[in-house]
C-alpha cells in the first residue's frame, strides 16, 4: 500500500466513524430532548399532551396534598399561571411550599402534570437557575431570592 | 498574619511563572542555554510559593481563622479536622488554589525528573507550562481571592455544604484535579514540538508516562465521584450523564485516545501529526470542563458560585489557550514528517480504530453537553439532553469499540494476521456464549439485549486474559516455564491486560445494574416486611442519634434471607445540619460479593409512616473494581522499566558521563 492509499483508507475510515456518530446523534436529538417550560409557557405554547417536558416554577403555598402510596398533589405557579402536579414516590430532600422545583414528565387530557421526576435541591438558599429565569420573566422574581442567589453558596441541582 | 502571607507567596509565584513564561523561549531561540536553563529553578521555586500558599490556606482552615472569608463561609469548628481540610477545595477560591498547586506540583516534576529532555524541548514546555499557571495565578488572585479577609471576625463558621461532608471528597477532587492538570504536560510538550516544528518517536517516550499518570488519576477521581453520587445524592445511581460529569468523561476519552495514540507514536514514529492534537485536544478539555463546571453556566453541585467575571475570565483563558494551540497546529503541523507505514489490520491499524472511536464519543458526549448552551445562547429555548441522548448515541460507538479491543494487543506490528488472532480468541467466544446463554438463563426481565452485553463484558475480559495466557504459553510449556515466562514479560503488557480487563469489569457492572436491579419504593411503618430479590427487610422503627454538627434520625432494618436466616441490621438516617438547616439522605449499604442491598429514607409523613427506597444492585461494586484494576493497569505501565527510564540518554552523554567519574 502507498502512502497516499493509506491516508486515503484513514481519511475514509475517520469520516465513516464520524458519519455513524452524527447520524446516531442527529437520531437521538429528535426524540429525547425536553425542553423546559414555566406554567406561563405551557399555557401559552399549548403544549400537546403526552409530550415530555420540564416544568419549573414554584410550589404554591397550601398546595401539596399527599396520598396513599407515596402519592403527592401540588400546583406548581410562576405567580402567573398554576399547574396541577401529580408524582409517586419519594420527594427530594428539600421539597416544600414555597420552594422552587423542576418537575419532570407530561401532561394529561385534562391539564395535568404526571410528573415522573421531581429535581429539586439540595441547599436552602439555591434556586434552579431555569426557575429564577422563569420568575424573572413573569416578573415575580423576589429581590429576596437574589440576595440569597448571590451569596457565594453551593448549590445543587443533581 | 498566615492569610497574608498566603497572598504574598501567590503573587510571588505569579512573577516567577512570567519570567518561565519568557526567558527560555527567548533562550531556546537564540540557543543561549543561560536563559534555557532559567525554565527548572524558576518551575521549583513557582511550586515552593504556591505551595506555601496552599499550606497558608490550609492552616486558616486547620485554626479556624473565621477572619478570613472563604473560611467562615465553609467551615465551621464543630467540623471534624478531616472535614475542614476537605473544606478548601469544597469551595470556588480553594479549589482554583488546588489546582495551581497540581499545576505546579506538575511543572516541578518536570524541572527535577526531565535531566533527560533536549535542553530546548524542556525549556519551551516548562515556559508554557508557565503560561497555564500565570494564566491562573492571574485568575485567583483578581477574581478568586482565597486569602480576603473580613473586618469584623465572626465566631462561627457557616460550615461546608453537608453533601460534601463526606470522605468521599477527602480524594476525588484531587484525583480528578491531577488528571485535568496532568493533561497539562502532554499539552506544554506538543506546543513546545510545535514551537521547534521537529517531534520524533523520543517526544512520545517523554510524554507517555505523564499521559499514563493523569489518565490513572482521572480513572479513579471519575469512579470516586461516581461512587460518591451513588451512596451519598439517596437515588442509587452511579452515572447521570450530568454535564458536571460528562466535563470529566470527555478529557478522560481523548486521554485514552492519546495514550494509545502515543504508544504507535514510539514504537512506529506513525500518527505523530494526530497524537499532537489529541495531546492539544484532551488538556482544552481539560479546560472546558473547568469552564463549564466552576462558571456558573452550569448549575450543580460544582457551581459553587455564579459571577459572571469569573466566567468570562475562564472564558477567556479559554480562548486564548485552545484558539492559541489549534492556530499554532495548523501553521506548524504540515512540517511534521510523517512516519511508518502501516496495513489496516495490524496493531497500528487497531489504535487507529480505537482512537477513531474514542474520538467519535467524546464528540458525542461534547455535543449532548454544549448543545443545551449554544441553544439557550441562540434561540432562549431551554431544553435538557439527558441520559436517553447519550444511550442511544455513546453506547453504539462504544460496543465495535470493546469487540475489537481484545485483537489488538494478539495483532503484530506493522501488518497483523486476523485469522490466527481470531483463533486465539476462540476460548474467549466460547466463554461470552456461555455467559450470554447463563443470562438467559439465570436472569429474568430487563432488556433482551442485556445478555449480549454481559457477553460483550465477558468477551473483553476474557480477550484480555488470553492475551497474557498466549505470552507465557500456559497450557503448552510446563509450569515453571510459564512462571519464568510470566515474570519476563515487560510490564506493560501486564498493564494493557489488567486495564482491558478492568474495562471489562466496569462494564459487567453497568450492565448487570441497569438490566437487572430491583428497585421497592413505599411507605413504610414499623414492623413492615419488604422482599426484594433474595431478601427479606424488616423495618423495627426509627430512633435519634446526634453527631458533632449534625443530627441523625435512624431507620433500622432487620436484614434476612429469604428462608428466615439473619443476615445483618442496615440503619440508613435522615441527617440534619443546624448550621445550614439543611438534610441530607444517608443511605444503608449492604454487600453481598460484588452484589449490594441499598436502603435510603424520605423525610416521615405526618401520618408516622416513612418513605422509603430499597434497591438491589446486582454487581455493581465491579463498575468501580474495574476502574481500580485500570488504574493498577496503569501503575504496572508506569513502572516499566523501558518508560521509567525515559528514553535512552545519547551514547555520548553516557561517555562524558564515565568520563567524569
Amino acid at each position: 500500500m502507498t502512502r497516499k492509499q493509506r491516508r486515503l483508507v484513514l481519511i475514509g475510515a475517520g469520516l465513516g466513524v464520524l458519519a455513524v456518530a452524527v447520524a446516531l446523534m442527529l437520531n437521538a436529538f429528535r426524540d429525547s430532548i425536553v425542553f423546559f417550560n414555566s406554567p406561563s409557557d405551557v399555557a401559552e405554547k399549548h403544549v400537546e399532551p403526552g409530550t415530555r417536558i420540564r416544568l419549573g416554577g414554584l410550589v404554591k403555598d397550601g398546595s401539596i396534598v399527599r396520598g396513599n402510596d407515596l402519592r403527592v398533589r401540588f400546583a406548581v405557579t410562576d405567580g402567573k399561571t398554576e399547574i396541577p402536579v401529580t408524582y409517586q414516590g419519594v420527594l427530594p430532600d428539600l421539597f416544600r411550599e414555597g420552594q422552587g422545583v423542576v418537575a419532570e414528565g407530561a401532561l394529561d387530557g385534562g391539564g395535568v402534570f404526571n410528573a415522573d421526576t421531581i429535581l429539586a435541591k439540595h441547599d436552602e438558599t439555591y434556586m434552579p437557575k431555569e426557575v429564577a429565569d422563569a420568575l424573572k420573566k413573569s416578573g415575580h422574581w423576589k429581590d429576596d431570592y437574589a440576595q440569597r442567589a448571590a451569596m457565594p453558596v453551593t448549590g445543587a441541582a443533581k | 498574619m498566615i492569610p497574608e502571607l498566603g497572598q504574598y507567596a501567590l503573587m510571588l509565584a505569579l512573577g516567577l511563572a512570567l519570567i518561565q513564561a519568557t526567558m527560555p523561549i527567548v533562550g531556546a531561540r537564540t540557543n543561549d542555554a543561560v536563559l534555557m536553563n532559567i525554565a527548572a529553578p524558576a518551575a521549583l521555586g513557582q511550586f515552593v510559593f504556591v505551595a506555601i500558599a496552599f499550606a497558608a490556606l490550609a492552616e486558616c482552615y486547620v485554626a479556624s481563622d473565621f477572619s478570613v472569608l472563604n473560611v467562615y463561609e465553609n467551615s465551621n469548628s464543630a467540623m471534624p479536622l478531616i472535614y475542614r481540610l476537605t473544606s478548601i477545595w469544597g469551595n470556588h477560591e480553594g479549589s482554583m488554589l488546588l489546582w495551581v498547586f497540581i499545576l505546579a506540583f506538575c511543572g516541578a516534576l518536570v524541572a527535577l525528573f526531565g535531566t533527560n529532555l533536549p535542553a530546548a524541548l524542556k525549556a519551551n514546555a516548562l515556559a508554557v507550562q508557565a503560561w497555564i499557571a500565570a494564566a491562573f495565578h492571574l485568575f485567583i488572585l483578581t477574581t478568586s481571592n482565597p486569602f480576603l479577609r473580613i473586618p469584623d471576625a465572626p465566631f462561627e463558621g457557616r460550615d461546608l455544604n453537608p453533601i460534601l461532608q463526606d470522605p468521599g471528597l477527602a480524594f476525588h477532587p484531587p484525583m480528578l484535579y491531577l488528571g485535568y492538570v496532568g493533561f497539562s504536560i502532554a499539552f506544554s510538550f506538543a506546543i513546545a514540538a510545535l514551537l521547534e516544528g521537529r517531534i520524533d518517536a523520543a517526544w512520545a517516550r517523554w510524554v507517555r508516562p505523564w499521559v499514563l499518570g493523569a489518565w490513572m488519576c482521572l480513572t479513579l477521581g471519575i469512579a470516586g465521584g461516581s461512587y460518591w453520587a451513588y451512596y451519598e445524592l439517596g437515588w442509587g445511581g452511579f452515572w447521570f450523564w450530568d454535564p458536571v460529569e460528562n466535563a470529566s468523561l470527555m478529557p478522560w476519552l481523548a486521554g485514552t485516545a492519546l495514550l494509545h495514540s502515543a504508544v504507535v507514536m514510539e514504537k512506529r514514529a506513525a500518527l505523530k501529526v494526530w497524537t499532537i492534537l489529541l495531546a492539544i485536544v484532551a488538556f482544552s478539555l481539560s479546560l472546558i470542563g473547568t469552564f463549564l463546571v466552576r462558571s456558573g453556566v452550569l448549575t450543580s453541585v460544582h457551581a459553587f458560585a455564579v459571577d459572571p467575571t469569573r466566567g468570562i475570565f475562564i472564558l477567556a483563558i479559554l480562548v486564548v489557550f485552545i484558539g492559541g494551540a489549534l492556530a499554532l497546529y495548523a501553521w506548524r503541523a504540515p512540517l511534521l514528517k510523517q512516519g511508518g507505514l502501516f496495513a489496516p489490520i495490524s496493531r497500528e491499524g487497531a489504535l487507529v480504530f480505537n482512537n477513531l472511536f474514542l474520538t467519535s464519543a467524546c464528540a458525542t458526549v461534547f455535543v449532548g453537553t454544549l448543545y443545551p448552551l449554544a441553544l439557550e445562547a441562540l434561540t432562549g429555548d431551554k431544553i435538557s439532553v439527558g441520559p436517553p441522548f447519550f444511550n442511544s448515541t455513546f453506547g453504539p460507538l462504544f460496543i465495535p469499540l470493546m469487540l475489537v479491543m481484545p485483537f489488538g494487543p494478539l495483532l503484530g506490528w506493522k501488518r497483523g494476521d486476523i485469522l490466527s488472532a481470531a483463533q486465539r480468541l476462540f476460548a474467549a467466544a466460547m466463554l461470552s456464549a456461555l455467559g450470554i446463554a447463563a443470562a438467559f438463563a439465570l436472569e429474568h426481565g430487563g432488556p433482551v439485549l442485556a445478555p449480549f452485553g454481559i457477553g460483550i463484558a465477558i468477551f473483553v475480559m476474557a480477550g484480555a486474559v488470553t492475551d497474557i495466557a498466549e505470552r507465557t504459553m500456559i497450557l503448552r510449556v510446563p509450569l515453571r516455564a510459564v512462571l519464568r515466562r510470566a515474570i519476563g514479560l515487560p510490564r506493560s503488557v501486564w498493564g494493557t491486560a489488567f486495564a482491558h480487563f478492568g474495562i471489562g469489569a466496569t462494564l459487567l457492572g453497568i450492565v448487570s445494574v441497569t438490566a437487572w436491579g430491583s428497585e421497592h419504593i413505599a411507605a413504610i411503618k414499623p414492623g413492615d416486611v419488604i422482599d426484594i430479590s433474595h431478601y427479606r427487610l424488616t423495618f423495627d422503627g426509627v430512633f435519634d442519634r446526634s453527631g458533632p454538627n449534625y443530627r441523625d434520625v435512624v431507620g433500622h432494618f432487620t436484614v434476612r434471607r429469604a428462608s428466615g436466616d439473619f443476615i445483618g441490621v442496615m440503619e440508613p438516617s435522615r441527617r440534619t445540619f443546624p448550621a445550614r438547616n439543611m438534610a441530607t439522605t444517608e443511605a444503608a449499604l449492604m454487600s453481598r460479593g460484588v452484589s449490594q442491598l441499598y436502603v435510603s429514607l424520605g423525610d416521615p409523613n405526618p401520618d408516622g409512616t416513612v418513605p422509603v427506597r430499597l434497591y438491589f444492585k446486582p454487581r455493581v461494586l465491579l463498575i468501580w473494581l474495574g476502574a481500580i484494576i485500570m488504574f493498577l493497569g496503569g501503575g504496572l505501565s508506569l513502572s516499566d522499566r523501558r518508560l521509567r527510564v525515559g528514553a535512552p540518554r545519547p551514547a555520548k552523554a553516557k561517555a562524558a558521563l564515565q568520563a567524569a567519574e
